[in-house]
């Protein structure tokens, strides 16, 4: 019966359950799904984490190459971040060229770590204007289930905790790049953001770490991303249905607090 | 309200045209300051088939950059503009329809953002399709200093500790669409978005 009232009124049917303050998955309306995480998955990768929050599971990958500084600043290195959303983890993405989602993602995960600035730019550089390194970060969505914006930028983070760079020696004989395998240093992470969004339901009611069911439905999303000093690195709210302010310091205070939960996680690994 | 402006807080001289362009069905030029966009409306008109939504008219927003084609930036651009229409837009009013709004820029001094929705919303207003309340766009740049400045212009946001841009819809002034550039405080956010708030 439930199941059938599901179907011919999906919304009808959120509504009764948050009338109730839960959701139909149990959970309470401020209550994150179960969060884990899982560094160095990828063995052939320079650093790498996997992510799930709830069935939604986000991998990332860190591959490190020597590149030219750019011209403009030539003490610093490079980071490209790329966000796939392959068909593999959802019938509403089609193969081909990213489409429109996984791009504003892409897009999201590039302004994040250009606002918060996660790892100085500077630290990447090996010899001034003559060699640094670029940082190739490939987040690929393996089940989407919503939220894909906060997994997305804890994996990423994971993954930049997890990076072992070689050292790098320049031969002075014949001017060409050594590398010593054997000595290997960790990043140096300045800040850690963390990413907390919330679905806007029937104009007012704000729920946390929305589902792929609750996003459609809902009628907006908000995204804040806070660091450990509870400076604000990101407050994207892409349209939809429009807030009052107190309503958006309402998020902001549950982001702060989303954020020491999982600083703890990132604490244990 | 009826407080005199503090310094910085004054916007750059904006001016707007509506239906200048003849082909569509709705058109607006916006200029603040040297930044200009040109937005068309084309709308309700018929659906392809993949869009076609039995609630709603199916929202499309272009955004063509001055030169080049459009990249990853004006694709989530796109999206951030086409959610803030559709918030604004009345389209259950026009199931199975689509609106086409397509916004070039003609010059970009700062601000971008913000004079795209504005444009966006006069384009919309100009094509008379029924809207649930208006809408517009400002942004603010905060200097290293933690002075507040007003619809940037492009030296004033490259310069800036944050640039925030942020939309606020015409009947209760709640915000719309957010979206930042750098780090800053939570106060900062609130003083801006309340000085924002009561300039509308």
């Amino acid at each position: 019966m439930a199941a059938g009232f599901k179907t011919v009124e999906p919304l009808e049917y959120y509504r009764r359950f948050l009338k109730e303050n839960c959701r139909p998955d149990g959970r309470e309306l401020g209550e994150f799904r179960a969060t884990t995480v899982n560094i160095g998955s990828i063995t052939t990768a320079d650093g790498s984490a996997l992510v799930k929050l709830g069935n939604t599971t986000v991998i990332c990958g860190i591959k490190a190459e020597f590149a030219a500084p750019p011209v403009d600043a030539t003490n610093k290195g490079y980071i490209v971040p790329d966000v796939d959303l392959p068909p593999l983890c959802s019938a509403r993405f089609r193969p081909g060229p990213p489409g429109e989602e996984a791009q504003a993602v892409s897009q999201f995960i590039a302004d994040v770590i250009e606002n918060s600035q996660i790892i100085m730019k500077e630290d990447l550089c090996i010899v001034n204007g003559k060699l640094a390194w670029v940082l190739y970060c490939d987040i690929i969505c393996l089940d989407y289930d919503g939220n894909i914006l906060d997994a997305c930028t804890f994996a990423l983070l994971a993954a930049l905790n997890n990076v072992q760079l070689p050292a790098v020696a320049i031969n002075e004989e014949t001017g060409l790049a050594e590398v010593n395998l054997k000595q290997k240093t960790p990043l140096n992470i300045r800040k850690y953001p963390v990413a907390t969004s919330f679905a806007i339901f029937d104009d007012t009611l704000l729920i946390v770490d929305p589902t792929a069911e609750e996003e459609d439905l809902a009628t907006g999303t908000v995204t804040i991303v806070t660091d450990e000093e509870g400076r604000l690195c990101s407050v994207h709210k892409p349209g939809g249905s429009p807030l009052t302010g107190a309503k958006l310091q309402d998020c902001i205070t549950r982001a702060i607090t989303r954020h020491k939960e999982v600083k703890q996680l990132m604490d244990k690994i | 309200m009826g407080s005199e402006p503090e310094p910085g807080c004054a916007l750059r001289p904006f001016a707007v045209e509506q239906g200048l362009l003849s082909r569509p069905d709705g058109s607006a030029a916006f200029v603040q300051g040297d930044t200009s966009v040109l937005a068309g409306v084309y709308g309700p008109a018929e659906v392809r088939s993949s869009r076609e939504s039995p609630e709603r008219a199916a929202l499309d927003v272009l955004l063509r950059p001055k030169v080049g084609l459009p990249g990853v930036l004006e694709r989530s651009r796109e999206q951030m503009v086409r959610r803030a229409c559709e918030a604004a837009l009345l389209g259950e009013l026009h199931p199975r329809s689509s609106v086409t709004l397509v916004l070039q820029v003609v010059s970009d001094a700062g601000s971008l953002l913000s004079c795209c929705l504005n444009a966006a919303c006069l384009a919309l207003l100009d094509a008379g399709l029924p809207l649930r309340s208006l809408f517009c766009g400002v942004t603010c740049a905060l200097a290293p200093d933690g002075a507040v400045a007003l619809d940037p212009s492009a030296r004033q946001e490259k310069e800036a500790r944050a640039v925030l841009t942020f939309a606020f819809e015409s009947t209760e002034k709640r915000l719309l669409l957010s979206t930042t550039r750098g780090a800053c405080s939570a106060k900062e956010v609130e003083y801006v978005r309340d000085v924002h708030g009561t300039s509308v």
